[in-house]
């Protein structure tokens, strides 16, 4: 098979049932050969000769990006189907303990919040920050709790965000408001949450809300109310119910805020 | 085909001149949703053929007797029955819908002149009933041949109602709802052997139903963690075994196939036996679990085989060697450098079903662009064929088809980067003693047949 080229300054195309000559199908096929290819390959300036492909670890990024995106989607969606998100989120599993054995695995530290460089990820900033790239230079948002976006040296934009930017960056500005703490954030943070643990294997919390055996009262009521308020359709009342805290959380989901979610998705 | 001389099938799908038969469904270019087939099912005598779709609506078809004035309408399906199984719903609890889609439909062993049909969607499992009536009864003495009821003072004399024949009427009704039993999506029913259980797998869960009882099910198999932070696999397929009434399988989204023995315990999440082919170190890459993940997992009518279905293969395997697979075919390897592209556009995901030949000779299973494989198990070939309205002329032998992987691209060939993956074809079913197969292309249902028959 023809290897898959990838020219990073090209504009990438939406790749809805096409065959991107980005995508770096061979090169996810030698995962174990990378091993070796990484020590003599210049990560992050591109490589030495004509043909423009892509480093492994560019790769890998964009691959995992795009799994991320798609757990996300499995959360927005009416009826997530668990085998396809278990899958997805193996992926990333798999992706975070090899990037965790390179040491790749890091994250810049926040300017002001003086916190450990490894407490938080580096996932979020890479997704956001390839979608603000792509819109130009932003100041980029605060995205709660100290996290300071920052930039991992080396990694330009990444193509496969591009695609999905319209429905995303939505989500992403959203996301990037410390208010909204309506059922986005809550998904995004278990979903990244799950990618900070230093015992990979444990995707925390991902699949916590699809646990339907706590009917108690408090998350009857949730969802009740949640979905009498908002009128909205059954799209938004997934949001309602991925918000669905364990029992003994008295939190109930800002339906302000979840009005303000469905605003920004309706201009989209 | 029993008369094919020395009893029994003939050989499987490369020694057959595949012919085009019928094609059922609307032409349109816009598919309605509604309307794309999600499960294909021939019952035991091969009568009767069953289809589900995404509407929540059962189909069925019913072969027409042999004709001799007719003989070019021998073996023709024409539809018997159409009636809507299940409705959309809304769980108030989770704020989800339910969708009527049809997972799947299991035919029971017919016992009287009615037939019996187990249809399921995402949550509840439904008995249908289906009965033909043929004659009705005329002269009521409490009502008019309208309905309408009578003065019961004008009533002068009694008699006897008589039964006279009309119109064939065939009538579906719904004798049992098994609900409630299944908190994750139901993508698995088969019925037992003893024809009185069945069971229901979900993504986490199998349980025992018997027939008659709708208000209690028994849980057979839990994967469920205790924590669903550490869930990690899952349960795609699951079978009883043909014959032996204790014994069922179910495979995981790792590609491992469990072997069951209700006779052990009457939770099973011990295994009897275990299946799982060693990973390729080779060709490890970061789709390589999810490549292998098994859609579907059939009992050879033997009873002595097993085959699943991965993404790019067929393995079919002997029951009594849990190492690796006897036999390894495949379906489209040529998309294996194109796993990042499926995955981006999720065809990745797809769920290919598979099935054997009534004789398990030979094998079928669907691929893209509207593509079926088969493969011969004696002798070895395999063959691709497409299920087109271009190649729908009656009795028009299908022409093979062949994916060009590189290189020049030979006439008649299609190049990899030329098929259509909104073309799929995810149900298929074979006739369980002759050669005719029914292959679901989206919102068409193609039923082709062996020259011979």
């Amino acid at each position: 098979m023809a290897c898959c080229v990838s020219d990073t300054s090209a504009t990438p195309e939406p790749t809805q049932g096409a065959w991107p000559h980005r995508c770096p199908g061979t090169m996810f096929a030698r995962g174990l050969k990378r091993k070796s290819a990484e020590d003599g390959e210049d990560v992050e300036g591109g490589l030495a000769g004509t043909q423009a492909t892509p480093s492994y670890s560019l790769q890998r990024q964009s691959l995992l990006d795009m799994s991320l995106v798609k757990l996300q989607l499995c959360h927005m969606l009416v009826e997530p189907n668990l085998c396809r998100s278990v899958l997805i989120a193996n992926t990333v599993r798999q992706i975070q303990e090899e990037m965790t054995q390179d040491g790749t695995w890091r994250v810049v530290a926040p300017q002001a919040a003086g916190r450990a460089p490894l407490d938080r990820l580096v996932s979020t900033e890479i997704l956001c920050r390839s979608v603000r790239e792509q819109e130009g230079e932003r100041p980029a948002p605060d995205v709660g709790d100290g996290r300071m976006p920052g930039l991992v040296p080396g990694l330009s934009a990444v193509p496969s965000a591009q695609a999905l930017r319209s429905p995303q960056s939505s989500l992403w500005e959203v996301d990037s408001s410390r208010e909204n703490r309506g059922g986005f954030q809550k998904s995004l943070d278990q979903i990244f949450e799950t990618l900070e643990s230093k015992t990979p294997g444990s995707v925390e919390e991902l699949f916590s809300d699809v646990d339907s055996s706590y009917y108690d009262l408090d998350a009857v009521l949730t969802g009740m109310v949640g979905s009498t308020q908002s009128g909205h359709g059954s799209g938004l009342q997934a949001f309602t119910s991925a918000a669905t805290p364990p029992p003994g959380s008295s939190c109930r989901s800002d339906l302000g805020e979840l009005d303000h979610a469905v605003e920004i998705l309706v201009e989209t | 085909m029993a008369g094919a001389g020395g009893g029994g099938c003939p050989a499987g799908g490369n020694d057959l001149q595949w012919c085009f038969s019928q094609v059922k469904g609307a032409v349109d270019e816009d598919v309605a949703e509604a309307d794309i087939i999600s499960t294909v099912e021939f019952n035991y005598s091969g009568d009767l053929l069953a289809t589900g779709d995404k509407g929540g609506r059962v189909v069925i078809f019913q072969r027409e007797q042999e004709n001799k004035s007719r003989p070019h309408s021998r073996g023709e399906y024409n539809v018997y029955s159409t009636f809507q199984s299940h409705e959309p719903e809304f769980d108030y609890l989770k704020s989800l819908e339910i969708e009527e889609k049809i997972n799947k439909i299991r035919w029971l062993p017919q016992q009287n002149a009615a037939h019996f049909l187990l249809s399921t969607n995402d949550k509840t499992i439904k008995l249908w009933k289906i009965s033909e009536r043929d004659k009705r009864a005329e002269g009521y003495n409490l009502k008019d041949e309208d309905g309408r009821l009578r003065d019961p003072f004008r009533i002068t004399a009694l008699r006897v109602p008589i039964l006279k024949p009309m119109d064939l009427m065939v009538e579906a009704s719904p004798r049992r709802i098994f609900a409630n039993a299944h908190t994750y999506h139901i993508n698995s029913i088969s019925v037992n052997s003893d024809h009185e259980t069945y069971l229901s797998a979900d993504d986490l869960r199998i349980n025992l139903w018997h027939l008659e009882i709708t208000d209690r099910s028994f849980n057979i198999v839990d994967i469920k963690p205790v924590n669903m932070e550490e869930l990690t696999e899952v349960i795609t397929a699951a079978e009883f075994h043909p014959h032996q009434c204790n014994v069922f399988v179910y495979s995981s989204s790792k590609g491992t196939i469990r072997l069951c023995d209700m006779r052990s315990s009457a939770l099973c999440d011990r295994h009897a036996k275990f299946f799982e082919e060693p990973e390729d170190p080779s060709s490890r890459s970061f789709f390589s679990e999810i490549i292998s993940s098994i859609s579907d997992v059939k009992f050879s009518h033997s009873g002595r085989y097993m085959m699943t279905r991965d993404y790019l293969s067929v393995k079919v395997w002997d029951l009594n060697m849990e190492s690796r697979p006897v036999e390894t075919h495949q379906v489209h390897e040529y998309l294996r450098s194109k796993l990042c592209s499926l995955y981006e556009n999720d065809c990745i995901f797809d769920k290919f079903e598979c099935c054997w030949s009534g004789s398990d000779s030979a094998i079928m299973t669907g691929s893209y662009n509207n593509f079926f494989r088969m493969f011969d198990r004696t002798t070895r070939r395999d063959v691709t064929l497409e299920a087109s309205r271009e190649n729908s002329k009656p009795r028009a032998s299908l022409k093979p088809r062949k994916v060009c992987t590189g290189g020049k691209r030979k006439k008649d060939e299609i190049s990899v980067d030329s098929l259509d993956f909104n073309k799929k074809i995810l149900h298929t079913a074979w006739h369980p003693a002759e050669n005719i197969i029914a292959v679901a292309a989206t919102n068409n249902l193609y039923i082709f047949q062996d020259k011979v028959n």
